[in-house]
């Protein structure tokens, strides 16, 4: 008996005994790998996303669990992707858990030779502030020809290919209330 | 995207990425699909699989290369000669498709005589001016058209151009959608066909060789391989990305594949079109709602400050009276409620005299360029990392110095928050950080799994992406800064009696919030894009019920219908399984959810398809039924005849199926809209060692040069100097990393997967110029040197150009100072002299040296750079004068 128990231990047995020559099915399992269970089983929720990198836009499925995303795959559903995805957005979960990735405000201020802490808010009124003043200073009701201009030449804006047409949206909206127009992106073709 | 605007009417790929496996031949040229859209190219490989020719024509092999059926190497920086060569082997031997070329394009118009063609001046068209170096457009119109409008408009002076003249082109004269004068048969010798037969004359196989450093017998098997592959039963497609924009003449690049794909009869058909491969998850988005100085949502022009005249001539000069664009008053006065509800009246003109005015370019360049003259003060970088992902990026990190403040937002810290404490100019000591005076805020950004919203992918589709978790700490979507920006501003001018403050003090600016973060709703945004009628408070369901009396709000009118019913549509999810290949229910594509643009060419002038095999749309004695929503009007029969005085839509004959065209046609000769001609010619790029064959002229005069002693040209082609800077260098991008790199030289797999900077080249330039493979190259030009590992590889072979061998180089333009993998960054090798219509960098052809090595370190590397600049400059002086390349005068 002991050695029937001893040799059925052995996973080359059972591999042969359950026809599974390959050694790919539960022949193999040890009491380890036994009790794992894929990570995509326990997530609490499983969310439906589009990769953010370049622009053919494969279906993402982000599993999440206890706030935190626990995997990302191709969405099966997508008729342009079909559940693929490349090296990048295969690698969302990493982008989106980056080591170097910043959850802070950093203030650097004018001839500083480093980074300082800030309050989030506090950053906001402060940029509030620079773009009301400098606006204000730097106004531009007409041209040089007096024909109206309604402007700040003194502000800019740049970026929006990697961002969502709602936020692109609010940015050309406010802006153009405010009368900056060098807003710019990555789009120029 | 004007050169797809000008051509066919909207600015958008006008084909899906699934479609092209109904392709019997597909020509992939300025891209490598197979690595930089690698999932999308699955399309293509269906379309192999079912027997299609897949062509790759490029300076490199790639993986693309290695996949399709037959590979074609060009110089970079040849391409419009090489297209070119294929209109002429169509036009020369009749293998056009002539029923879809004589009622669907522009060939049988009949142009003014005052249009002269480059073939007779040399390389320029008529309406030259060499004092202002512009060209005086109205030279190249249609027969008969009437001069632009009326006198109060002509002292508005607008000119369409650019992206929003392709979306009608604005046919002054022409009357009921018919152009004034016109050749069915296609034999006058002004009309655009006979046109295009001599501007291309002389693009024979053999220029073309001698040219594009390919064979010819490489060249004829991809003319011929197109020209067999179109027609009634079959169909060809284009696929391109920025290896054809990047460019000073970009926008012609793709307007050559344009009159391909028109006179092979092409667009509006299944398995045919052209497919722009966009680069990031939402470019076409942030064209279509803009983040760009010259447009507002839906490609409505911002006003000039130069051309300034009332509310009524502003809508005059933008109203075609033929085609959809006939309803311009309605789209514009749409978003104006939707930006400023109920204080945008009839009596105050919608609040545009209070409207900001722009100038001739206010484009990110043009701002670098002032932000160097200090006069900017203030800059806001949002998720785009300029000091790498733009030319020349020494003189970006420069222009930043000068600022007052700068915002920079992102996931990690980029280079462009970093360049006061950690750039090459620090390095070098051309910055001290220490004396740089500019304040900066680094806002750490959300992911798009941290936040709701939608992407406008390369197909037009607006596609949904639901928020998965909270962002942590301070992070934060744009969507939340700009809100809450603009809420403050608001408070802060709430009682401003100040002019200047009346549109701040206007603006609509509510938006529902949720979660403690106070996050705007993104879907409330959406609604707002599509539109809603006032009074009721109904979703609109699409652009034809955008109303010109304020009855109506629409933030983007081609958006219109995407929150149809009050449902977000872009949020559709129907597996492609319960659906056809079209997949008409999974998300939503602008406009009207149509997936092939311009699907009524899909059937003859008679409504019929043109062949079994390539049914899509046709007309079944009823209405327009298919496979797609018709990109045309349901119940206009294919016989329709506008009426004496039709307007808008209503003068659009029924077997016109080009409806944003004023005509109803596709433009093969762009008559307006275009700053460097209404036909591509080749001409040299701007840095080239090359002259060009066919004139003496040899870029393109139009092409937009700056006087920026930060960004000095390396000597060209007859030059003395050129050859200090001999070899073409292109830039290009790998499948592990993305443009500037901030979204993945901070993941550590793809860092390990492509960790460093390196470059390619061919055995027989590393045998000229030293290089070992493993080991270190410099690289430089008149603007930097760079260093970066040496590929030696058979993939990027030498090329033989009017007799002359020379090499080419290949740089991946990923990399900078920080983050997991760091390197020297390609980008600050090239030249900031642009394409005169979009206002790209040339970053895909220019002229660079390279040796072994690694390049000097600290005050060395400016000094290496200036000596050889210098060591140009002398040989240039000291040399017999000769003619500049470039600057002549002209017998127009």
């Amino acid at each position: 008996m002991a050695l029937a128990k001893l040799l059925a231990s052995w996973p080359v047995v059972r591999q042969l005994q359950q026809g599974d020559p390959l050694g790919l099915g539960p022949a193999v399992q040890s009491r380890r790998s036994r009790s794992l269970v894929p990570r995509v089983d326990e997530a609490e929720h499983v969310v439906q996303s589009i990769c953010p990198y370049c622009a053919v836009g494969c279906g993402q499925l982000v599993y999440v669990k206890d706030g935190e995303i626990t995997h990302v795959e191709g969405d099966p559903a997508s008729p342009i992707s079909r559940g693929r995805l490349c090296p990048k957005g295969q690698a969302t979960k990493s982008y989106a858990q980056s080591p170097l990735r910043e959850y802070k405000v950093k203030y650097r201020r004018p001839y500083g030779n480093a980074w300082e802490e800030l309050e989030l808010d506090a950053a906001m009124e402060m940029i509030a502030d620079r773009i009301v003043e400098t606006r204000a200073a730097t106004w531009q009701a007409k041209t040089e020809e007096g024909k109206p201009a309604n402007r700040t030449m003194a502000i800019g804006n740049l970026g929006g290919a990697t961002l969502d047409n709602e936020e692109n949206y609010l940015i050309k909206k406010l802006l153009t209330a405010l009368g900056i127009v060098q807003v710019e992106n990555q789009a120029r073709i | 995207m004007p050169s797809l605007g000008t051509s066919f009417g909207r600015g958008g790929a006008t084909d899906f990425q699934q479609d092209l496996q109904n392709s019997d031949c597909i020509v992939i040229m300025g891209s490598n699909m197979a690595e930089n859209h690698p999932v999308g190219f699955q399309w293509v490989m269906e379309a192999r699989e079912r027997g299609a020719k897949v062509i790759h024509v490029d300076p490199r092999f790639t993986r693309t290369s290695a996949m399709a059926t037959k590979w074609v190497g060009i110089r970079a920086g040849s391409d419009i000669a090489f297209l070119g060569g294929i209109v002429n082997y169509i036009l020369q031997n009749d293998l056009h498709f002539e029923e879809y070329v004589k009622h669907y394009t522009n060939a049988p118009v009949i142009i003014e005589d005052t249009y002269v063609d480059t073939e007779e001046l040399d390389g320029l068209f008529a309406g030259w001016d060499p004092e202002e170096g512009k060209y005086d457009s109205s030279q190249w119109r249609y027969e008969g058209m009437e001069t632009h409008g009326a006198a109060g408009q002509r002292e508005e002076g607008f000119s369409p151009k650019g992206e929003q003249s392709g979306h009608g082109g604005h046919g002054g004269g022409l009357h009921h959608g018919e152009p004034p004068s016109e050749d069915p048969d296609l034999r006058h010798p002004r009309c655009v066909f006979q046109i295009l037969k001599r501007h291309y004359q002389r693009y024979t196989p053999e220029l073309v060789a001698d040219t594009c450093g390919c064979s010819v017998e490489d060249f004829l098997y991809v003319a011929e391989a197109l020209a067999q592959n179109s027609g009634r039963e079959r169909t060809s497609a284009f696929c391109y990305a920025v290896g054809w924009t990047q460019h000073t003449v970009g926008v012609q690049y793709i307007r050559t594949a344009a009159i391909v794909q028109q006179l092979l009869g092409n667009i509006g058909r299944p398995g045919g079109g052209i497919v722009a491969l966009r680069g990031h998850a939402s470019i076409q988005g942030s064209t279509d709602i803009p983040t760009l100085f010259n447009i507002l949502p839906g490609y409505l022009p911002m006003p000039h400050a130069e051309y300034y005249g009332g509310f009524d001539n502003f809508m005059a000069a933008n109203t075609s009276p033929t085609g959809w664009w006939g309803h311009f008053k309605a789209y514009w006065v749409s978003l104006m409620k939707a930006y400023f509800g109920e204080h945008a009246t009839e009596d105050n003109s919608w609040l545009f005299p209070r409207l900001p005015r722009i100038d001739e370019d206010n484009s990110a360049y043009w701002t670098l360029g002032q932000m160097l003259e200090g006069k900017v003060k203030g800059y806001v970088v949002a998720g785009e990392n300029p000091v790498v992902g733009n030319a020349n990026g020494k003189a970006h990190r420069l222009g930043l110095s000068k600022l007052d403040w700068l915002v920079v937002r992102d996931v990690v810290e980029i280079e462009t928050a970093s360049f006061w404490y950690d750039s090459p100019e620090i390095e070098s000591g051309e910055l001290k950080t220490g004396e740089i005076g500019t304040e900066v805020f680094f806002l750490p950004a959300a992911t798009h799994t941290e936040k709701d919203g939608s992407f406008t992918n390369t197909q037009r589709l607006l596609q949904w992406h639901w928020q998965a978790t909270e962002p942590k700490l301070d992070c934060r979507s744009e969507l939340w800064f700009y809100f809450h920006l603009g809420r403050m501003i608001k408070q802060r001018l709430q009682d401003s009696e100040e002019e200047r403050d009346a549109l701040v003090k206007a603006l609509r600016w509510e938006y529902p919030t949720h979660s403690q973060i106070q996050e705007p709703s993104a879907e409330a945004v959406l609604a707002e894009i599509s539109g809603w009628e006032i009074g009721s408070g109904t979703f609109l369901d699409g652009y034809p019920k955008l109303r010109d009396d304020g009855s109506t709000a629409c933030g983007c009118w081609i958006y219109s219908g995407v929150y149809k019913d009050g449902i977000n549509q872009a949020a559709r999810k129907r597996p492609h399984w319960e659906q056809t290949y079209v997949a008409p229910e999974w998300a939503w594509a602008w406009p009207d959810n149509r997936r092939i643009l311009y699907n009524r060419a899909s059937a003859d002038p008679d409504g019929n398809p043109w062949s079994e095999r390539k049914k899509f749309v046709w007309w079944n004695g009823e209405k327009w039924t298919g496979l797609d929503t018709p990109d045309f009007e349901e119940t206009k029969p294919p016989d329709y005849v506008p009426p004496d005085g039709a307007e808008a839509e209503d003068a659009i004959a029924g077997d016109h199926p080009f409806v944003m065209q004023a005509d109803g046609r596709s433009w093969l000769y762009v008559p307006q809209g275009l700053e460097d001609g209404p036909l591509p010619t080749h001409y040299e790029p701007h840095e080239s060692p090359f002259g060009n064959t066919l004139y003496s002229q040899r870029a393109n005069p139009r092409r937009q040069q700056n006087q920026l002693a930060e960004d000095p040209s390396n000597p060209v082609d007859g030059e003395p100097g050129a050859e200090l800077y001999p070899y073409v260098v292109t830039t290009y991008r790998l499948t592990e990393h993305h443009t500037a790199g901030g979204m993945t030289r901070s993941v550590p797999y793809l860092a390990e997967l492509q960790p460093a900077m390196f470059c390619e080249v061919s055995p027989e330039l590393a045998a000229e110029a030293g290089l070992e493979h493993g080991g270190w190259a410099t690289i430089y030009s008149a603007r930097s040197a760079i260093e970066a590992r040496v590929l030696v590889t058979d993939r990027i072979p030498p090329i033989t150009v009017h007799g002359r061998t020379t090499h080419q180089v290949g740089l991946p333009y990923h990399w900078g100072s920080r983050l997991l993998s760091s390197g020297d960054s390609a980008n600050d090798l090239m030249h900031m002299t642009l394409d005169p219509n979009v206002h790209i960098q040339e970053v895909k052809a220019a002229t660079c040296g390279i040796r072994p090595g690694r390049r000097p370190r600290g005050k060395a590397l400016p000094e290496f750079v200036a000596g050889i600049r210098e060591q140009a400059h002398a040989r240039r002086e000291t040399a017999p004068k000769a003619e500049p390349a470039d600057v002549r005068e002209t017998t127009a």
